[in-house]
């Protein structure tokens, strides 16, 4: 029996579920649905990073987008499908217009994806089957870099003012949300008392 | 070849789905003992001897042969599909959660952030239920289980922050491997704040299972059932054995994070070994005997974590369930700001103490620690990476607290902290930050 990649195996299997759930994003009609094949297209595309790797991103695509961002859609999904908006049909219009902008986007990201010396060709770790499988350890270099000291490149500078911004950004919205929630004093009286 | 890779992965995934499956057919049975001694009945009795602990067993065949049933206007595939996300989710964080000292299926570095992910998923299963039902109490459900889940999420993750911090790595193995030795190295005891820490996370961690107090998507008193109110039979089971799953879970989770993972109490194989290394004889390092040590560790691990799901049990059956604004009120006011509290009171705490408050001579098992991590990553390396890596130091008992956490964690990976340490005068504060032993 001949010996099968599993490295290719599971690329290609991540590979179709991300794209074919996105294809399935674009051709379903009912909306509750679309966000569900969106969060299969996502699951993939983190299956995809673990594949890699890059298991700090993998799990950050599980958290952020599916965990979180997929759940708050539903949710709005959910709220506001009813009647008429259950069901979306796209017009001819809308067709062209995405279609367009989805090439655009294909464009660059192929050209840019091309113009990088290291992905043009197989490389000899992966042509014989010993690339990046197992977990990768990269957790470490991605919050050194955050802390403003790049491992992969010493003199580049890191992004810790980034970093800053965000984090001050969060608690912002920590605060926003604990002074939303707080209970609301009554200010007149109740006028079941009266 | 190929098939020893398939088979090698059915039998990791065959053990995880019995302890998933065997743990919430005993879960579920313990859950009624509980509730029947909490309440003082007795439970049940007859189904498998004398305690009635076949009754599980009982039901899941009840289950299967029932009738399952879709009401009318559901969404077909969603209604099907939602127990499989929920029961998936809550089997994938198994993936990643280690039973004892490497009995771990992957390895991971961010073991601990994968797990949080993973769970996080779970919620998808009810909302879809509650969805696809096309029932407004499943609607309610769910909508009350999604707003519950997303805000308990926050401070579940800055409780966690906390063990990550003091052990200064993301990895459950190494985190537990920290704690080894006697119960005082538990993280729990760390510090004042670590024990408020611990007990704001399984807060969090019951309200993020939805358990009682916190099972608002199913309450039964006001939503008939919540989010499974449509659903019959062996669908209705899947949500049962993915609740009792990710109970274990988050148990299991505190313990290795607080409670010294498979570390004992009183580390008896850790004297036993080092008494036998004493006595001259070589059987501490034999394979049987490092077997033993961890199924030792095995049986550890799994009662902390059983412990802690009779606790969640406990709690269910003793108090009465919040209201919605309760639990958001109980995240947002108050598991929060004291979680962000305690996380700047730990990172105080490692600045002041940094060995701690009182100082214990801990020679022998800090050595220990280096010996497995440098031989750990040895393996590691010899598996997945082509180029051999440096020999990892292990400097006999030069520092009289080895047991330092940020030093061991960036121990482990001297080839890639090498270039920083050489660059230029400004990355000095960096540098000391992260200690890269210039020996390197």
């Amino acid at each position: 029996m001949a010996e099968i990649n599993w490295h290719t195996f599971f690329f290609m299997m991540f590979a179709l579920i991300t794209c074919a759930s996105a294809v399935a994003v674009v051709f379903t009609v009912n909306v509750v649905r679309m966000a569900v094949y969106l969060i299969a297209s996502l699951l993939g595309a983190s299956g995809l990073f673990f594949l890699a790797g890059a298991d700090f991103v993998g799990a950050m695509q599980l958290m952020i987008y599916v965990g979180g961002t997929l759940v708050l859609l539903i949710f709005g999904v959910m709220l506001t499908a009813q009647g008429p908006f259950v069901s979306m049909k796209t017009k001819g219009g809308e067709w062209i217009i995405s279609a367009v902008a989805g090439a655009a986007l294909l464009a660059v990201l192929l050209s840019v994806a091309v113009s990088v010396p290291d992905w043009q060709g197989p490389t000899e770790a992966s042509a014989n089957g010993t690339g990046a499988t197992g977990p990768a350890r990269t957790a470490t270099p991605i919050g050194m870099a955050l802390l403003g000291a790049r491992v992969d490149r010493p003199n580049a500078p890191g992004y810790l003012l980034p970093f800053e911004i965000v984090s001050v950004h969060l608690l912002v919205v920590m605060i926003g949300a604990a002074y939303l929630a707080r209970t609301k004093k009554r200010v007149s009286s109740p006028s079941l008392a009266e | 070849m190929w098939l020893a890779y398939l088979v090698a992965a059915g039998i990791h995934c065959a053990l995880l789905i019995n302890v998933v499956a065997v743990g919430a057919l005993i879960f579920i049975w313990l859950e009624r003992k509980v509730s029947a001694r909490i309440q003082d009945r007795l439970g049940p009795t007859r189904v498998g001897g004398r305690f009635g602990w076949l009754q599980t067993l009982a039901d899941g065949i009840k289950l299967i042969t029932k009738e399952d049933l879709m009401p009318e206007g559901a969404d077909g595939m969603l209604f099907r599909m939602a127990p499989y996300v929920s029961f998936c989710a809550a089997f994938a964080a198994y993936i990643a959660l280690p039973f004892s000292n490497g009995w771990v299926a992957q390895n991971l570095d961010v073991a601990v952030f994968f797990i949080l992910a993973v769970m996080g998923l779970e919620v998808f299963g009810v909302i879809l239920a509650g969805y696809a039902s096309n029932s407004k109490w499943s609607l309610f459900g769910a909508m009350r289980e999604a707003a519950q889940v997303v805000s308990y999420e926050v401070p579940m993750g800055l409780c966690v922050v906390v063990p990550v911090l003091l052990a200064g790595t993301m990895n459950l193995n190494t985190i537990g491997e920290l704690q080894r030795g006697w119960f005082t190295n538990w993280y729990v005891l760390h510090d004042p704040f670590t024990f408020i820490t611990f007990i704001v996370y399984f807060t969090c961690a019951t309200a993020s299972v939805n358990r009682a107090p916190f099972d608002l998507a199913e309450a039964e008193s006001e939503l008939v059932a919540g989010f499974h109110t449509e659903y019959s039979g062996i669908r209705w089971s899947y949500f049962f054995m993915a609740e009792y799953g990710s109970m274990f879970t988050v148990s299991a989770l505190a313990a290795i994070l607080f409670f010294g993972g498979w570390n004992g109490p009183i580390p008896v194989t850790d004297m036993l070994a080092s008494a036998l290394t004493a006595s001259g004889s070589t059987l501490a390092t034999h394979p049987v005997f490092v077997y033993l040590a961890n199924f030792v560790g095995m049986l550890n691990l799994l009662f902390k974590g059983t412990f802690g799901v009779i606790f969640m049990m406990w709690l269910r059956w003793t108090l009465p369930r919040l209201r919605i604004d309760q639990v958001m009120e109980m995240c947002l006011k108050y598991c929060l700001p004291i979680s962000c509290f305690t996380l700047i009171g730990v990172t105080f705490w490692q600045v002041t103490f940094p060995g701690g408050l009182i100082p214990m001579p801990r020679e022998s098992i800090g050595e220990k620690i280096y010996d497995i991590r440098a031989v750990s990553d040895a393996q590691w390396n010899a598996e997945h990476k082509p180029v051999p890596k440096k020999e990892v130091k292990i400097e006999p008992k030069a520092e009289p607290k080895p047991a330092k956490p940020l030093m061991e964690a960036r121990r482990d990976e001297p080839a890639q902290n090498t270039p920083i340490a050489g660059t230029s005068p400004t990355d000095a504060p960096v540098t000391a930050l992260v200690r890269v032993p210039e020996g390197d």
